[in-house]
Formats: C-alpha cells, sequence, structure tokens
C-alpha cells in the first residue's frame, strides 16, 4: 500500500522572546504515492527539521501535514509507527547504549504483536548486510557504519509505508551504501514504499529520486525533477549553484 | 626526506573480549601531507585513529612501532599522553553529537578547548570561540555559541569539531568522516581550511572517508583497508587505476550523476582477501 504525504505553510519556531528562532517559515511539498522525494541543500537549513515535524517527533509546528490525506496530528501512536518510520542522520543518538541490537529490533515487534519475530529479526539484519550474530551486539561494539544499518534494519521491520531517510548512507563505504541503496529500490518496487530523503549526494538523489527539493535557509527554493541535475536545470541562484558545485566536485580529476 | 610525523608499524589491536583481532597489521608512515583511508565500514579505520590517541580502553594494543615525532607511544605514561592529546594530535570523532557533552553550550565547550591549552581569559576564549565558529562557515555563531548539542543540525555539530580542533593548533589531525555531514559548497570551505595547515603550517592529516571523491581530489596518498588489514596503497590520483579487487569494487559502486537507474554494482566479497600477502 502506497502512500502519500502532503505538507502545506508548515512552520516551525525554536524558544520564545527575542531568542526565539524561526527555523522553518513555511514550508509547502507533496510527494506521490510510491515517490521518492529528496530533500538537499545547505547545511542548517532545516532539512533534518522537516523530517522531524513529518515524523512527529517534534509536534510545535503550525501548518498542515497529510499522510494520505490525513492529518498526522490525528493519527493514533500505534497507527503512526506502523505506517512511517524514520532513520536518524546520527545512529549513536538514536540507539539506546544498554540495549542489545537483539532488543532494538524486538521491541517493536512485541509493541505491534507481531509473530515470527526470531525470523523477522534474522531477515531485517540479513537485508542490511550484517552477520546475524551482530543481534547479541551493543551499539558501542559496532562500527559507525553498522550502527547505521542496525537504525536501517529497526525501520524496515515495521515494514511501514513510508520512510524517512536522514542521510541514510552517507556514514557507509560505497560498497555498503550499494546494497542499501538496491534494498531500497527493491522494496519500493515490491511494496510500493514511499521516500523522503535528506542526503548531500545529488549523485544518490539522481539514482534513487524521482524529484526533489533545494533547501536554503528554512526554505525550499525549488523543486526539481532528477533530471535537472546532470545539465544544471536550475533557476534559482543557490539551487544552481549547489548542483554546479556539485558536478564540480564529481568530475574535478 | 624529512623525518615523518608519524611511524607505524605492524599494529595490531583487538577489543577486550571480541575473539579475533579488530586490526592485524597496519603499517605506514605520515610526513607533511595529507593521507586517505578509505574502507570496508567495519574494517577497523576509526579504531586506528583512536589507537593512535590511545583512547581505546580494554583493548590490547600491539606493534613494531609506534612513533609520533620523537615520541614512542607504546610507552608513553597516560599522564605524558595527556599533554600529547588534544594539544599537538587531534582527532575529530565520527559521531560529533556524541562526542559533545549534551548539558553544556557548545560555544562553551569550543571555548574550553582554547582555554585548557592556551593561557588567557574567559572572555578572550569567547572571542576566539567565535571566530572559529565562523571561520567554518557557521551562520549566526552568536546563537549557535549558547545552543546545546541536541540543538544543532549534524553538519553544524562536525563543524564544531572542526573549530575545536583547528582552536588547539596541533602537528597531527586524524578526521574521521569529518566532512559527511555537510553540504558541498560548504564542504569545499571546510576542505580549503584543512588544506591550509597541511600547506602553511606543515601538519600531518589523516583523512577517513567514504566519499571516494574527496579523497581523489583533495588528497595525496590514500591507505585502502579490509577486514582489519591495508590492502592497497595508492597516489590518490591513481585511484581510478587501483589494482585490488576490493578497492575496484568500490569504485563499480559508486552511483554517478547521469548515471544509469539499474541496481549498483555490489561486491562479491573474496574469503582469501581476509589472507595476508605473502
Ligand atoms: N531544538 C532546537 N532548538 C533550537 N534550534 C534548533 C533546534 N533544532 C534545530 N534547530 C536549528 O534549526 C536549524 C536547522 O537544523 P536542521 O537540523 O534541520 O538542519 P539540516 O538542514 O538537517 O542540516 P545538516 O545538513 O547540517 O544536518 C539549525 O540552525 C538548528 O540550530
Ligand atoms: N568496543 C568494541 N568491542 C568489540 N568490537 C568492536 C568494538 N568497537 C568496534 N568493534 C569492531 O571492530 C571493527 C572495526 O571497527 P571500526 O569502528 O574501527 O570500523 P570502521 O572502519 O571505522 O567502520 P565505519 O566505516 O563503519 O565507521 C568492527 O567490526 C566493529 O564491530
Ligand atoms: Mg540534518
Ligand atoms: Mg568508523
Amino acid at each position: 500500500m502506497s502512500v502519500s504525504v502532503e505538507t502545506r505553510d508548515v512552520s516551525i519556531t525554536f524558544g520564545a522572546g527575542p531568542a526565539a528562532v524561526r527555523v522553518l517559515p513555511s514550508v509547502s511539498f507533496s510527494v506521490g504515492p510510491g515517490e521518492c522525494f529528496g530533500l538537499v541543500g545547505e547545511s542548517g537549513s532545516g532539512k533534518s527539521t522537516v523530517l522531524r515535524c513529518i515524523s512527529m517527533l517534534t509536534d510545535i509546528w503550525t501548518g498542515d501535514i497529510l499522510i494520505d490525506g490525513k492529518p498526522v496530528r490525528e493519527m493514533p501512536l500505534i497507527e503512526r509507527c506502523r505506517t512511517l518510520q524514520m532513520v536518524f542522520q546520527d545512529p549513536y543518538g538514536s540507539l539506546h547504549p544498554r540495549q542489545s541490537v537483539r532488543t532494538v529490533l524486538s521491541e517493536p515487534l512485541a509493541i505491534h504483536r507481531l509473530g515470527d519475530r526470531e525470523e523477522r529479526m534474522r531477515k531485517a539484519i540479513t537485508d542490511v548486510g550484517l552477520p546475524v550474530s551482530f543481534l547479541d551486539r551493543f551499539p558501542h561494539q559496532l562500527s559507525g557504519g553498522q550502527r547505521q544499518r542496525v537504525a536501517i534494519a529497526r525501520a524496515l521491520i515495521l515494514e511501514p509505508s513510508l520512510l524517512l531517510l536522514d542521510e541514510p548512507t552517507s556514514a557507509l563505504d560505497v560498497s555498503v551504501q550499494a546494497e542499501i541503496l538496491n534494498l531500497l529500490q527493491r522494496l519500493r518496487e515490491e511494496r510500493g514504499f514511499t521516500y523522503i530523503m535528506v542526503t548531500h549526494d545529488l549523485a544518490v538523489v539522481d539514482h534513487m529520486c524521482d524529484r526533489f527539493a533545494v533547501m536554503l535557509h528554512g526554505e525550499i527554493t525549488e523543486v526539481l525533477p532528477r533530471e535537472a541535475i546532470p545539465a544544471n536545470g536550475a533557476t534559482h541562484p543557490y539551487a544552481r549553484e549547489l548542483i554546479g558545485a556539485s558536478l564540480e566536485y564529481e568530475s574535478a580529476h | 626526506m624529512e623525518k615523518p610525523i608519524l611511524e607505524v608499524d605492524n599494529l595490531r589491536i583487538r577489543y577486550g573480549g571480541a575473539s579475533a583481532e579488530a586490526v592485524r597489521g597496519v603499517s605506514f608512515t605520515l610526513g607533511r601531507e595529507r593521507l586517505g583511508i578509505v574502507g570496508e565500514s567495519g574494517s577497523g579505520k576509526s579504531t586506528v585513529g583512536r589507537a593512535l590517541l590511545r583512547l581505546l580502553p580494554g583493548a590490547t594494543i600491539t606493534a613494531d612501532k609506534l612513533r609520533f615525532g620523537e615520541l614512542d607511544l607504546l610507552t608513553l605514561s597516560e599522564k605524558e599522553m595527556l599533554k600529547v592529546r588534544g594539544r599537538r594530535m587531534s582527532m575529530i570523532l565520527q559521531d560529533p553529537k556524541f562526542s559533545l557533552n549534551p548539558i553544556r553550550r557548545v560555544g562553551d565547550q569550543v571555548a574550553e578547548t582554547y582555554l585548557r591549552h592556551f593561557r588567557c581569559s574567559k572572555a578572550e576564549a569567547r572571542d576566539k570561540a567565535l571566530a572559529m565558529l565562523e571561520a567554518v562557515k557557521i551562520r549566526d555563531p552568536e546563537r549557535v555559541y549558547d545552543q546545546y548539542p541536541h540543538e544543532i543540525s549534524g553538519g553544524m555539530g562536525q563543524r564544531v569539531m572542526i573549530a575545536m580542533m583547528l582552536l588547539a593548533d596541533p602537528d597531527l589531525v586524524i578526521a574521521d568522516e569529518p566532512t559527511s555531514a555537510l553540504d558541498v559548497t560548504v564542504r569545499l570551505q571546510v576542505l580549503n581550511i584543512l588544506d591550509g595547515l597541511v600547506r602553511d603550517r606543515g601538519i600531518g592529516l589523516i583523512m577517513i572517508s567514504h566519499d571516494l571523491n574527496l579523497v581523489r581530489n583533495f588528497c595525496d596518498r590514500v591507505l585502502i583497508m579490509y577486514a582489519g588489514r591495508v590492502v592497497e596503497t595508492l597516489a590518490a590520483r591513481d585511484l581510478d587505476r587501483a589494482e585490488h579487487p576490493y578497492t575496484r569494487g568500490l569504485l563499480a559502486a559508486q552511483p554517478r550523476i547521469g548515471g544509469g537507474r539499474a541496481p549498483l554494482a555490489v561486491l562479491d566479497r573474496q574469503l582469501e582477501w581476509l589472507e595476508e600477502k605473502a
């Protein structure tokens, strides 16, 4: 089952009084069912914040976020977890230091009363390219990339329809990245997953996404189709600069 | 040839309780240059970096040689190591937000690095910290100074770590994925700063990275690691002419702008890659 996402005039301010900062003034975009939508842009421009709003990790935003037409605010927690999952930018912070990988993966299965737990855990951990013996490790016994793969396995284990991916592969070597991206593509073809994916790598956008938004300082400057990357078809000056720099970065030898 | 900054010979590291070594006989020397380390996730790159700073409690470290300038890192007392760590040899850790104290303002933590190593007033340290946050292209440094680690973005966290390293003014920098969360424009600006340190101050730089474009364009030499060993060493500009099948596989697995949408090439990892070369 594929779901659509619509965000309308989403705005968020952190802090109060004179120290208040409006991090997102007004963000609107829509993602079709089964689409892979990219979010790129300046570091600190609000990409992770957009994902945190959609996933309700923070609820102090105003505006509307609809998943398949339903306001995300009104979804009961259990339904929300089965519908959407997020992979965080810093996997160390998102994994509890005293929980083994087995606990990390079995907890959601228990909460949602899913059967075949052992089998599902084995499948999830092998899908992300780790040996089954890693189920008994703790986060500090894993390398950066191994932790990230555990975080991806945790998001996949509930088979959500919408995955919010915050730089899912920037901590992985390109061979493991290829395995994860291929897995995400396959899931999208087989089960119609919808993705919103933050990345700094426009080659990954070109490979995975249908369209992408370029963010600068809390605003979406432009939404572009992936075809705009190779010949730099952006019109907004920042989007043009970013794509131009990426083309140069990749080709400078 | 001038004296190397760092000499590593047959470095082996075993974590406490682990059945096998995480690092199995790594050797290299580092001069006033930019040395890239690329390799499989879990191959031991961060472990090598942390071992140089002796940041591996409970692990067994052995080597035929582990020298930093005139110092023997294998026999240095912990007290002497304290004078080296952070000040003369500095590591930018892979998990920036995790390595910051979560309940203290990031700016104060940056200022503290300066206070720890140099004699000055608190106000001077604050000014230094603000200037450094600005140098690493953080927008609105005054605001960010007062934020807590969970309130800054991933790329801001990486730049805070770089600012701390810059303030300590070390001779050797080990940068573990320092720019992976930065957009390409800011990344190039930060790389320029690191480049300046090697060029103008003659520091040694070890750059651990998964970004093949970065390593190819920014480093002088590259070590390729697989399963705890260095399987290949190349001049960075010759990366595309690598011969080891693991390195070849890496190059093939990289997505490219304008490339097709067929599944990316994946590695067929061979058992013989694990074996020591004769
Ligand atoms: N809880 C918070 N309190 C105050 N400011 C915050 C908070 N969370 C985020 N911000 C601010 O919001 C801005 C956007 O942060 P966000 O993490 O969304 O950026 P990003 O686009 O994901 O950047 P990066 O690419 O570096 O990860 C930053 O200036 C950050 O300091
Ligand atoms: N405290 C520990 N106890 C046991 N094993 C560990 C511990 N820390 C790391 N390891 C293991 O040592 C190996 C090397 O880890 P290291 O963090 O050096 O990898 P890496 O090359 O930096 O990988 P990445 O690119 O994913 O960051 C990994 O297989 C990891 O699981
Ligand atoms: Mg972010
Ligand atoms: Mg590492």
